[in-house]
């Protein structure tokens, strides 16, 4: 089994967070030469090109790049639901071949299921699994105690905010204990208030399950609050520029995204990606443009000017 | 992404404490310092109590003028002359609701109704769902169904008595023609308009084939195929009632259309009144199995 040397591998390079760790129960992500090109009517677009990158169990990831790069195409890829056009996709030493309970997905859009309670909801993942009414009732109503969400059991989505769907999405994917977790920026739809809120919820509810997670974003200061290590992509095709640490310590706390490292990050970080981000939106953008006008009105009429 | 920016912006996350939504309408009672019991529910349902008000009104202002131009014989171009006033109605309707004869027709009626859509139901809701499932049905399926489907159910009448051993058995078959295809269509409507991330959820959450397609598609498509069943058991109603008048023995449309060869002009109303009684009753019906087989729907 070429597993076991894999593993071997990692856990020689396996941080302090994991080492911390009582037991390491798998989660190893490893993406090689990853290559995925869609073919479409207007011809064959290659969404993501030489990707490699790893998860180590129980690790923070986030991967952060311009919108149109891949960051869904790669996600899609791990759950199992695209074949790479080369390269592989592994998840402890084993190919991924489908979809599967073994990885929770928080998609980009919300995707309860609208004829479910949020308990049924959350019973899903055990249903499909064969857990009996009782048993699958007991561990849903427990789970959503522990994540708070108890006084929404019955509720139907539809009444939910946009910030308690996706915790109950969370709470949903992890009923069936996966060894990964990967959210494609499932804050994205928040306002920013909440949007702070549920990243405080979910790095600590990290801290607890020490899961891996993969954690899409174009946010900055969020793939900075949450991660230990970020990825950050290139404009389509989608490869990885840059591969950046991120040392604060844990538990993290919001006054962190005051400290003079986090900020030095989003210094180095910003610059990396607003190149990029000029680079995806293509001719579109020249210096002329980025002044918005190149010319001083000081308040004057257009149409005089003209 | 459009989907994305579609489902944004939503309300600030509330809390346990949020306050409960307010009931809609509601606005007749002025606030007191103890709202009893009865202006508390008369807030509550004021809307509903208005519009039922309102409602009534309506209706008896219809009688009124019904009554109006029929007692005086009014010839306004539409000549009421012959038209039975709501009085001589009454009176033929007191007649037939002593006589067995009457209630046969509404049970035959009925009968023809309950087999020929709950037919229709049976194999265009499957017919459906198997069809927006697997692309090689629909291409089979949906172009014989484009065919047939503009040729209107009375326009099956001479066919249909050819086809089938029976006058009852023909009239069945002529509801049932009239009920299949809105219901396929909307069936096959709703596997189309299907979230495809919601069957991808489900996937990601262990789930086989069989069971996205129990587990999503089906109740996705819930709210759509009940749209059909409503609309198929309008055209259901249309298709019986005339295939009755052709050809039929017995059945509330029959005794209607006899009513006017025997000169019988009150009963024409009465079964006019009760074949829109009779679909009231039946899409009410089908209202009620809605809001109990897709619960959530009601709490929107
Ligand atoms: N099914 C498809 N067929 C053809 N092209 C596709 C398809 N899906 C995605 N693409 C293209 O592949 C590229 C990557 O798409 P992807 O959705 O992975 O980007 P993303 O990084 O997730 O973007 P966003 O931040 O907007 O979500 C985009 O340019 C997109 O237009
Ligand atoms: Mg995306």
């Amino acid at each position: 089994m070429s597993a076991i040397p894999l593993f071997r591998r990692d856990e020689a390079k396996a941080p302090a967070a994991a080492a911390s760790a009582p037991k390491p129960k798998g989660g190893l992500v490893e993406v090689t030469d990853f290559r995925l090109r869609y073919d479409s009517a207007e011809g064959a677009v290659d969404a993501v090109t030489d990707v490699s990158l790893t998860i180590r169990p129980g690790e923070f990831v986030s991967i952060i790049g311009p919108s149109g790069c891949g960051k869904s195409t790669l996600l899609n890829a791990l759950a199992g639901f695209l074949k790479p056009t080369s390269g592989t996709v592994t998840v402890d030493g084993e190919p991924v071949k489908g979809p599967g309970a073994d990885r929770g997905v928080i998609f980009q859009q919300y995707s309860l299921f609208p004829w479910k309670t949020v308990r049924e909801n959350v019973e899903f993942g055990l249903k499909m699994r064969g857990v009996g009414r009782a048993e699958r009732a007991r561990a849903a109503r427990t789970l959503l105690g522990l994540a708070g969400l108890s006084a929404f059991e019955n509720h139907y989505p539809d009444r939910l905010s946009g910030g308690m769907k996706q915790r109950v999405g969370i709470v949903r994917a992890l009923a069936t204990g996966p060894r990964i977790l990967l959210l494609d920026e499932p804050f994205g739809a928040l306002d920013a208030q909440t949007r702070l809120i549920m990243q405080q919820i979910l790095t600590n509810m990290w801290q607890r399950l020490k899961i891996s997670v993969l954690f899409i974003t174009h946010d900055l200061d969020e793939a900075i609050f949450l991660s230990d290590r970020i990825y950050v992509m290139t404009s389509r095709p989608g490869t990885v520029k840059a591969e950046i640490a991120v040392p604060l310590p844990r538990p993290r706390e919001p006054a962190m995204t005051m400290s003079s490292e986090f900020l030095a990050l989003r210094r180095g970080l910003m610059s990396l990606i607003r190149e990029e981000s000029l680079k995806a939106m293509g001719g579109e953008i020249s210096e002329e443009a980025l002044q918005g006008l190149a010319i001083n009105l000081d308040g004057q009429d257009i149409p005089r000017v003209l | 992404m459009s989907r994305a920016i579609l489902s944004a912006a939503p309300p600030p996350d509330l809390g346990p404490a949020a306050p409960p939504p307010a009931a809609p309408g509601g606005g007749a009672a002025a606030p007191e310092a103890q709202p009893s019991a009865w202006t508390r529910r008369l807030r509550r349902h004021g809307g509903a109590i208005r519009a039922g008000l309102v409602g009534a009104a309506s209706i008896a202002l219809f009688v009124l003028a019904w009554h109006v131009v029929t007692e005086n014989r009014m010839n306004l171009y539409v000549r009421f002359g012959n038209v039975p006033s709501p009085s001589d109605v009454l009176a033929s309707a007191d007649a037939a609701l002593g006589s067995s004869q009457f209630l046969t027709h509404i049970l035959t009626s009925c009968r023809r109704i309950l087999y020929g859509f709950a037919l229709a139901a049976a194999l265009a809701i499957p017919l459906g769902l198997l069809m927006g499932r697997f692309k090689l049905l629909r291409e089979m399926i949906f172009p014989v169904s484009e065919v047939l489907r503009p040729i209107p159910a009375i326009a099956w009448v001479p066919m249909a008595i050819m086809l089938w051993p029976s006058n009852e058995e023909s009239i069945v078959f002529i509801t049932f023609l009239g009920s299949f295809f809105p219901i396929l269509l909307n069936t096959l409507h709703g596997m189309a308009t299907v979230d495809p991330v919601l069957g991808r959820a489900a996937r990601c959450l262990g789930a086989s084939e069989a069971a996205v397609f129990r587990e999503v598609y089906l109740p996705a498509t819930l709210p759509q195929i009940f749209t059909g069943l409503t609309v198929g058991m309008g055209v259901a109603w249309v298709s019986l009632i005339a295939a009755e008048m052709i050809s039929g023995q017995f059945g509330i449309g029959y005794f209607t259309w006899e009513a006017y060869s025997l000169v019988q002009y009150p009963d024409i109303v009465l079964g006019m009144i009760t074949i829109g009684l009779l679909g009231l009753a039946s899409s009410f019906a089908i209202r009620l199995l809605g809001r109990v087989l897709m619960p959530w729907s009601a709490a929107r």
